[in-house]
């Protein structure tokens, strides 16, 4: 899976940051059947969790009602230099992570 | 009408039962959540309120007015929150009636988030209300809705 996170790189402390995400998923709804008449299996990303400063800060329960290759804006108060890192698992127990460190001053 | 008729008529009459095949819930329901009652805009709401009231306001979502297809629909939602240590928004639930799964997302917030505003694509499956409902720190509900016309459904296959 590949997934792609922006941060900006600085920030002052107390400033909110943009926090953009997206990962490569086809967020299968189990509603689709192949050419052979198959249904395909429900595969999404239920769960990302964003980890910032030792605590989880944003945690995002999804379902087949989110786009394939999902995309998720939030914001974060910066309060240390330190790495924002979300962390997801599928339907089929696959997980991936992305971080990005941001600098405050 | 004899025994023998009646029989026969019921015989024909069993394919036109309703038959609801439920999809499975988008989530797992809390404890003592009759999961079924999830694939419901009436339920999914219930399950989230548990009872308790919502109003209108503080919530903003935006949505296109329009769109062109379902497969991928912008979506922004934003509370008014001072998001400090004593006032905050806890989480936010995303509604779409007619998906067959009714609950799209939740997404939990605290005040490290600094501001109550995400921004995502939505896949939807036609022409529908969608709404955002806010929990706050003290508990209370807010809400808002918007109308979307979808001119090709996401999920042709589900019907």
């Amino acid at each position: 899976m590949t997934a792609r996170i922006q941060v900006p790189r600085k920030a002052q402390r107390g400033e909110i940051v943009e926090v953009r995400i997206v990962i490569q998923h086809p967020m299968e709804t189990g509603f689709r059947y192949d050419a052979l008449g198959r249904r395909t299996p429900r595969n999404v990303i239920h769960t990302l969790v964003c980890r910032y400063g030792g605590v989880d800060v944003f945690r995002a329960e999804m379902g087949a009602g989110i786009a394939a290759n999902p995309f998720l804006k939030f914001f974060l108060r910066a309060q240390e230099s330190g790495t924002i890192e979300c962390r997801w698992v599928d339907s089929e127990n696959v997980s991936g992570s992305v971080g990005a460190r941001v600098t405050v001053s | 009408m004899s025994t023998r008729r009646r029989f026969l008529a019921a015989l024909v009459a069993l394919p036109a039962l309703p038959r609801r095949t439920l999809a499975q819930p988008s989530v797992n329901p809390a404890p003592g959540v009759d999961a079924r009652i999830l694939n419901t805009p009436q339920g999914t709401l219930e399950g989230i309120l548990k009872g308790a009231p919502m109003r209108k306001g503080r919530v903003r979502l935006e949505l296109p007015s329009v769109a062109e297809n379902g497969h991928s629909v912008g979506l922004t939602v934003s509370v008014d929150s001072p998001m400090s240590d004593a006032n905050y928004v806890r989480r936010i639930d995303l509604i779409a009636d007619k998906n067959p799964v009714p609950l799209v997302a939740t997404f939990f917030l605290g005040p490290e988030s600094g501001r109550a505003e995400i921004e995502s694509r939505l896949r939807l499956n036609g022409t529908q209300r969608v709404s955002a409902i806010a929990q706050l720190s003290d508990g209370s509900f807010w809400f808002d809705a918007a109308d979307v016309v979808v001119n090709e459904l996401a999920c042709l296959d589900a019907g």
